[in-house]
């Protein structure tokens, strides 16, 4: 009956609102941040920049490199030079021509902008050169198997050079090469785009105009989305998946992502690291034998938390079949304990706050006390709690990261001695020699074997337990054709539509 | 008269500098380094330091407070360190919204509460003035975000009738506009109109019993005239200056109602600003909003001088 | 006497969420009804007036229900609040869980009854925190008068005019995540109400002739504050508390929802609500039955308060 009545309604709704079609309206979980993409941090922030600002090459759904702005690229025979060979006839939204000199505009300011976020990105790049209008060169300090990867991102985006000249500010009026071009933002309320007619392959978007809203709450999102208000939604409430799963006028995509949810344990960070769980990796062991990844999948992820055991998504080449998911096994996390000598090892595990961070954590806490942990927990506030974390005033913290398609990303700064993510202060020489070697070759079986190498490490010292890959789970509203997910979780609109 | 006014104004001037202080010292209590925030998933230790310097964190905290209020005081409230957007343009923004949100609010509140009050008052002592003076305590007990999730799973999920949450300029679609913002305005006002029946009775009773309207009365006026013409004329001063202190208060944002039904005005800003430390915005929008507050509370207490004869020769 | 009258404004809106009106008025709301009664201690009248409210006697009992259900919760609750069940997830109401289980298993009957203590908790201590902080501050204003009275009015003021739900949401992040810290955050931000009313009834006071004869006659000013003026100031600090309790009971709710308040896994009726209006259309007993309480409880507060009122404040009708 109720279902028949929304079904209906959402019915009434589509045919009412077919003279505004042409505009897709996406929810997203949160506010993006600044809109210039080498200033940018946020998740969200980038799938608005895949509508607005096109990148030197782009990822396939199976993470190969494929065109965007460039058509071909080579390195030359000792991986110092990368040559892009940049498409013709491309202009930017203020209609100035997009070449070689555009290219090296932006790697520079990418590199030189003191609030860069893009500048350890791109840490490898020692110049750029302009060899005629249609071909750039990225000289290298020493080979980076990352770059290409790098580029496919925020760092190779490439932005109208007229739009950030003599200090303009970017961000309120960002003009870039994508191909739908900025009209206005309200800030925590919406960003509208409209379609750029010089974009050079406008055909192939038919949407005439974009609007994100960003609407935080969960279950108004997807009430929103239920009632017709928009078309689509990324992130939902992994606890909204049986009832958009049991919706027919709801398309489900859900897609695995890059990133991962962790534990990070404090293992040699300051006084708290003396703790039994930063300690002794027995007792992480226990840890991990004491939890289960299906009950995470399945409690609170109803279905959509894949277990995740290291930090390459099954996607992912580099992903290992060496390290299967450990399975729950409390009798198994008893006697870790017992051989650590800590029986009842007590932790405090903080986590950001939100509801469903809350209940993962309340689930491990639970899981855990069966096999003798006694974990405290707190929700943090997410800034307090990095700034905890860097200074070493935690036992253990549940982190997510967003992921990076280059596997170094998802592994270098959180393991190595001086990594820039490490807020354990793990450091373990042998790792640190594997996954820097890992950076300078690009032969995929050769970076394979040196991340075995450091994951087997790893794997016994557990200074970061992981749980799950991160989902992407999109909703649509059937009206709503074209879609095709990444890993990436980016909102791609070539041959999106509404009918 | 005009002395009072003016006293009442210079008051207001040091409570200002105190609100300035506050507020500063509020932004500078809360845990949680923005340059860390800003610095985003890398954290880059380059760009931290620079983000330091550039807002002076660094600096002593009455350093800090001097360079906030010197730019203050040149009409400059900062940015949103996580958008780059001017505060100035975020008020500019969120002021239309949540002054649409408390005249909607207001407008049911009254419409509910003073007829409401008046009846209570006239029937004083009878079923219907229990009965209102119930609801009345209930309206004021419920809260708001309870009322609100009730309202937006019944009347939007279920039955479909009203948008779920967001906001639509009355100038892109006026009716949209209203029908979005109605649900909102009603978990506002539950709590308005309580208010106002409260007042609006206590106000009616003293007046009904006072000496004129008994002389009104004993020269055989009908009630209804009596009512209408005599006490409420004289109830709606103490209603009049009650509705500008309630309007001076909804400015400063529906903090929850906000967040749960996603309108963008100062309210939500403020919350989202706390969370993200986005501190110059919390400082800018709690400043503004208390300022407001203190002009409407002037405002009102200029207006009872006005208004009320036994003071007007003072 | 308009000064006592900006006071009793304050007493009127009891719930704060900063959405609603609950901070008392700087301006002078205009006297109603015979105001010229004298300040007698007639305690057996107000008992018997207080007695004839039926709607006050309704008040005391819905929260005297509480209180016990708060107090006596190890032997009410039929669970451990903390016990989690993955074969009872999200069960609906029944024989076995009265208010039915929540995401992890949990019974929300007794995750309720436990609950109750930090929503008790949360009202009685934060307006304990705001009356003895903010009472001897308006005791003090309004009986010195001069530089004292217009430091404390002014800070007064400028509390007043930061939205409260907004200043307790700042103190509490401020303080960090813990109900104890909520409280905190809560009493401090009602501090200035119970300095402001303490204040104008400190005036009202000193106005009367048998403070203005003790004056004259030398006593102590130590002494006229205790004998004279605090037992006068008494009876409104009484009612204003009573409604504060209901007003910080909301607030605790409030910052609890925001993730501000009380920690999991303990419950609280404002946490227990966040995470159920995720589970708003599989699961809504789990939103109802706490949210339903926060109400009953804030609306028994309020019934008591305005009793009180009537019973021990002769100038409200």
């Amino acid at each position: 009956m109720l279902k028949t009545r929304l079904a209906l309604f959402t019915l009434a709704l589509l045919t009412t609102s077919a003279a505004s079609a042409q505009t897709l309206r996406i929810g997203l979980a949160e506010d993006p941040d600044v809109l210039d993409p080498h200033r940018a941090r946020t998740y969200v922030g980038r799938i608005v920049f895949t509508a607005l600002c096109d990148k030197l090459i782009d990822i396939s759904p199976k993470l190969e490199f494929v065109p965007q702005l460039a058509t071909s690229w080579s390195y030359n025979d000792d991986q110092t030079e990368l040559t892009f060979k940049l498409r013709d006839g491309v202009t930017f939204q203020d209609g100035s021509k997009f070449d070689a000199e555009a290219v090296k505009a932006n790697i520079e300011r990418a590199m030189t902008l003191p609030d860069s976020n893009r500048k350890s990105e791109l840490s490898s790049v020692d110049s750029v050169e302009v060899v005629d209008p249609q071909t750039a060169t990225i000289k290298l300090k020493q080979p980076d198997a990352t770059l290409l990867a790098t580029l496919s991102d925020r760092a190779g985006m490439m932005l109208a050079p007229a739009a950030f000249a003599d200090g303009k500010e970017f961000s309120q009026n960002p003009v870039c090469s994508g191909p739908y071009k900025f009209v206005q933002r309200v800030q925590n309320d919406r960003i509208e785009l409209e379609k750029y007619d010089g974009y050079w392959d406008a055909e192939a978007f038919p949407i005439e105009a974009i609007t994100y809203l960003p609407i935080t709450d969960a279950t108004v999102k997807l009430a929103n989305l239920k009632a017709g208000d928009i078309d689509m939604l990324e992130r939902l409430a992994p606890t909204d998946v049986p009832s958009v799963k049991g919706d027919t006028s709801l398309d489900f995509v859900p897609v695995t992502g890059l990133g991962y949810g962790s534990i990070r344990f404090n293992t040699n960070n300051g006084e708290r690291s003396k703790k039994p769980a930063g300690a002794n990796k027995l007792v992480r062991q226990a840890f991990q034998a004491a939890i289960g990844r299906d009950v995470i999948d399945q409690v609170a992820g109803n279905g959509i938390f894949p277990p995740a055991q290291q930090p390459f998504p099954p996607s992912s080449p580099y992903h290992s079949d060496k390290f299967p998911v450990t399975t729950r096994d409390v009798d198994k996390a008893k006697a870790l304990l017992e051989e650590a000598g800590e029986p009842n090892p007590s932790f405090e595990l903080v986590f950001g706050t939100g509801s469903a961070n809350q209940q993962l954590a309340e689930l491990i806490q639970a899981m855990a006390a069966e096999a003798g942990f006694q974990i405290t927990l707190r929700a943090t506030q997410f800034a307090a709690m990095q700034q905890e974390m860097e200074q070493g005033n935690f036992d253990a913290a549940m982190i997510n990261w967003s992921g990076r398609v280059d596997p170094d990303g998802n592994i270098h700064q959180f393991v190595t001695c001086n990594g820039n993510l490490n807020d354990s202060k793990y450091c373990n020489e042998d790792v640190d020699k594997a996954l820097n070697a890992a950076r300078l070759t690009s032969d995929v079986e050769k970076r394979k074997a040196l991340y075995d190498q450091a994951q087997t490490i790893l794997q016994q010292d557990l200074p970061l337990v992981y749980t799950y890959y991160q989902p992407w789970p999109f909703v649509l509203n059937k009206n709503v054709t074209g879609f095709e997910p990444y890993p990436d979780g980016m909102v791609r609109l070539k041959g999106m539509n509404v009918e | 008269m005009a002395e009072l006014i003016l006293r009442r104004v210079l008051v207001a001037i040091p409570t200002i500098i105190i609100v300035s202080m506050l507020v500063f010292a509020l932004q500078k209590l809360l845990p949680g380094d923005p340059a860390l925030l800003i610095a985003g998933e890398e954290r880059d230790p380059k760009v931290v330091e620079f983000i330091r310097e550039k807002y002076h964190l660094n600096d002593p905290v009455p350093v800090q407070y001097g360079y906030w209020v010197m730019n203050v005081l040149t009409g400059d409230f900062g940015i949103s360190l996580r958008t780059d957007t001017p505060v100035t343009t975020l008020v500019a923004q969120k002021l239309p919204v949540t002054i649409q949100l408390a005249v909607m609010a207001m407008i049911i509140a009254l419409l509910v509460g003073v007829p409401a009050g008046i009846l209570s008052a006239v029937r004083k002592g009878t079923v219907t003035d229990y009965v209102a003076n119930v609801v009345a305590l209930s309206g004021l007990s419920i809260p708001n975000f309870w009322l609100g999730i009730l309202l937006i799973f019944l009347v939007s999920v279920q039955l479909g009738w009203l948008p779920a949450s967001g906001y639509v300029p009355p100038s892109e679609d006026l009716w949209l506009s209203i029908e979005t913002m109605l649900m909102p305005a009603f978990v506002l006002g539950t709590a308005l109109a309580a208010t106002l029946m409260r007042h609006t009775r206590s106000a009616m009773i003293g007046i009904l019993r006072s000496d004129y309207i008994r002389t009104a009365r004993a020269k055989g006026l009908r009630q209804n005239k009596v009512v209408y013409k005599h006490a409420l004329r004289n109830a709606l001063v103490p209603i009049v200056t009650l509705m500008t202190l309630l309007f001076g208060e909804l400015l400063g944002g529906a903090v929850l109602t906000e967040q749960i039904f996603t309108i963008p005005g100062f309210g939500k800003l403020v919350v989202d600003a706390v969370f993200t430390r986005d501190y110059q915005v919390v400082q800018g929008i709690v400043l503004c909003t208390a300022i407001g507050f203190i002009v409407m509370n002037l405002f009102a207490d200029i207006l009872y001088i006005l208004i009320n004869p036994r003071l007007r020769g003072a | 006497m308009t000064e006592t009258a900006a006071a009793r404004a304050g007493k009127v809106a009891p719930r704060t969420d900063a959405d609603a009106p609950a901070r008392p008025e700087t301006v002078k709301i205009p006297e109603i009804g015979p105001t010229d009664e004298p300040l007698p201690e007639k305690r057996h009248r107000a008992v018997g007036k207080f007695l004839a409210n039926r709607a006050a006697i309704v008040g005391g009992v819905v929260v005297a229900v509480f209180v016990l259900l708060a107090v006596f919760a190890p032997l009410i609750a039929p669970y451990d609040p903390l016990q989690t069940s993955f074969l009872a997830i999200r069960k609906a109401p029944s024989l076995a869980h009265f208010f039915g289980t929540d995401e992890l298993g949990r019974d929300i009957f007794s995750r309720m009854a436990y609950g109750a203590r930090a929503s008790l908790l949360a009202g009685v201590v934060s307006v304990a925190i705001a009356a003895v902080i903010g009472v001897p501050f308006g005791l003090f204003a309004g009986f010195f008068g001069g530089w004292v009275d217009m430091v404390v009015s002014r800070v007064a003021d400028a509390m007043l005019s930061i939205p409260f739900l907004i200043l307790a949401i700042a103190l509490a992040a401020f303080l960090g995540p813990t109900l104890t810290n909520a409280m905190i955050a809560i009493g401090i931000s009602q501090t200035p109400i119970f300095a402001r009313l303490a204040r104008a009834q400190t005036l009202a006071v000193k106005a009367e002739d048998y403070v203005e004869g003790a004056e004259a006659i030398g006593l102590p000013n130590r002494w006229i504050v205790a004998r004279y003026v605090f037992p006068n100031v008494l009876p409104p600090l009484i009612v204003q508390a009573t409604l504060t309790i209901a007003t910080a009971i909301i607030a605790e709710a409030s910052l609890s929802f925001l993730g501000l308040g009380q920690q999991p896994p303990d419950p609280s009726w404002g946490s227990m609500l966040n995470t159920a209006k995720n589970f708003m259309g599989q699961a809504p007993w789990m939103s109802i039955f706490p949210g339903a309480a926060i109400f009953l409880l804030v609306l028994g507060f309020n019934l008591l308060g305005d009793g009180l009122r009537d019973a021990l404040d002769p100038r409200e009708s």
